[in-house]
């Protein structure tokens, strides 16, 4: 049997001498672990004797009161958050309340047991937060393993896909059962909805096949000497129609060839998701602008527009697979919310730069550096 | 049949499952007022009390949906609040507020798993309208 640590904390003995008459013969048991769980209850009066303890032996629980009669029960929080984040925090309080238990978990606490509580209250508790403890356990120990990345993709990537399938499973059904009569005028929307559902899942998968290219390594990488300005160019042809749609004006502003080595497909990617995004996260009668430069050390490519802009809070989400900033500007905009990921897999891959500078409501732009062969920033891996 | 319309608020920002769900609740003979956000159907409900809600979770946050059922309540403790999601059948969390002290915490009337038939989901809004 695996015995867990619980420290208690309260000024009340009753409470302490209670916790610990209910927890001792207690045990739990998880269908994903082998060994059930024991509890060993430590005391403490004051919210000082507390950090004592903690500092000496770290408990994996503790169950916290709010109102003692030193420092409060916060302040151990704070203490235990900034010290000891592997300790989760179960706040006692005497009154139960949303904003109470909303402030605590904002600040670290795991959860709340209202005071006063029944042994069989204390013990779902207890069994609820021994649970989230081995559960965090053995979600490290993937981590580690680099498993739970691939985990959360995989849980996120499967919602992505299971969203517009549910919704057109929706629309047929409704079609199934005549919803909206025996004429089929009446079921057009339906089908405009099931088809823009359809479309976008089709983006979807694009970007995973490309995603998947750049990490595998199986793609042949065929290094060539090429003009980047071609590949701005046909990118631009690609993304015409939809700019003169939205009422954009697209342009490249570099007339002169810009020669390097590299990936043509690659530097497709790269030109088709900056433009594209540019021109999708604009307003009408809106620009985008594209130019590349290069000097004896590096080449330059960037992509400028006069969009919606990014909230500066939401920039370093940029780069994360599956973030698409959502507010009322971009709600209508189709993403994968992969593009920049795949953006800047690439990137990397050819030991660039990106930069992204915004200003919210007047636009943005996306700089990508590459390092030239013979400076020093090369990177040896392309 | 109730004697006057009733009204039901829906927020869920996958708009085509707002969509559908407008359309059946419509032909169960009630009105509907629809919002695409937690911040939204908060402008809405200054202005409309509604006579029944049913709340997507995972909104602009992982838990929007609690948030809004929160503050919801403490406008207008007397409207019935259904939070509908997909949570459980996509990721196996599993939560519910069946038990006494989940509802405490989690101000809804009922939870509810996305895709529910709409003749259940019928049954369910009578009885929380007690009609």
């Amino acid at each position: 049997m695996e015995v867990v640590d619980i420290l208690v904390v309260d000024d009340e003995p009753g409470i302490r001498s209670g916790v610990t008459r209910i927890l001792r013969n207690f045990t739990v048991s998880y269908p994903f672990l082998e060994d059930d769980i024991g509890f060993n209850v430590i005391e403490a009066a004051t919210g000082e004797e507390a950090i004592d303890i903690i500092k000496r032996s770290s408990p994996a629980i503790v169950l916290l009161d709010n109102k003692l009669p030193g420092i409060q029960g916060v302040e151990v929080l704070q203490f235990i958050n900034q010290n000891h984040p592997d300790i989760l925090v179960m706040m006692i309080t005497s009154y139960a309340s949303l904003e109470l238990a909303v402030r605590a978990t904002n600040i670290g606490a795991y959860d709340f047991v209202p005071k006063p509580f029944t042994p069989q209250e204390l013990k779902s508790s207890i069994e609820n937060i021994t649970k989230h403890y081995f559960l965090r356990r053995m979600t490290r120990k993937l981590h580690r393993e680099g498993k739970q990345v691939r985990f959360q993709f995989l849980t996120v990537l499967s919602h992505e896909l299971k969203a517009p399938l549910n919704a057109i499973e929706g629309y047929l059904k409704m079609m199934q059962e005549k919803q909206a009569g025996n004429d089929i005028d009446s079921y057009m929307d339906f089908i405009d909805r099931s088809l823009a559902r359809i479309q976008s899942m089709r983006n979807l998968i694009m970007d995973l096949l490309d995603l998947t290219h750049i990490e595998s390594g199986k793609r042949q990488r065929t290094l060539r000497e090429i003009d980047l300005t071609l590949v701005a160019r046909s990118a631009i042809e690609t993304m015409t129609p939809l700019a003169i749609q939205r009422d954009v004006n697209l342009s490249l502003q570099t007339t002169e060839p810009v020669i390097m080595l590299a990936d043509s497909d690659d530097m497709e990617i790269l030109f088709n998701n900056l433009i594209s995004n540019a021109v999708k996260y604009n307003k009408p009668s809106g620009w985008v602008k594209c130019s590349i430069s290069k000097t004896a050390s590096e080449v330059t490519l960037v992509v400028s527009d006069s969009g919606i802009g990014i909230e500066p809070e939401d920039i370093p989400k940029l780069f994360q697979e599956f973030t698409r900033i959502k507010n009322p500007q971009s709600k209508n905009v189709t993403g994968s919310g992969l593009g920049l990921s795949i953006v800047k897999r690439v990137v990397d891959l050819y030991g660039a730069r990106i930069d992204v500078q915004s200003e919210p409501g007047v636009g943005s732009a996306f700089t990508i550096t590459f390092p030239l062969p013979g400076s020093d920033t090369l990177n040896d891996g392309i | 049949m109730a004697n006057s319309r009733k009204t039901i608020l829906i927020v869920d920002d996958d708009t085509d499952y707002l969509f559908q769900l407008k359309f059946h609740i419509e032909k169960m003979g009630f009105d509907v007022v629809t919002a695409e956000s937690q911040r939204e159907a908060e402008n809405i409900l200054k202005n409309i009390k509604p006579d029944l809600a049913i709340l997507d979770l995972m909104m602009e946050n992982e838990d929007s949906g609690f948030i809004l059922s929160y503050k919801l309540k403490r406008m207008y403790p007397d409207v019935p609040v259904i939070i509908a999601t997909a949570v459980s059948a996509e990721t196996g969390m599993s939560f519910g507020i069946s038990s006494e002290q989940e509802r405490q915490w989690i101000k809804a009337d009922l939870y509810l798993e996305k895709g529910i038939r709409p003749d259940q989901l019928h049954r369910e809004i009578l009885k929380l309208l007690k009609v």
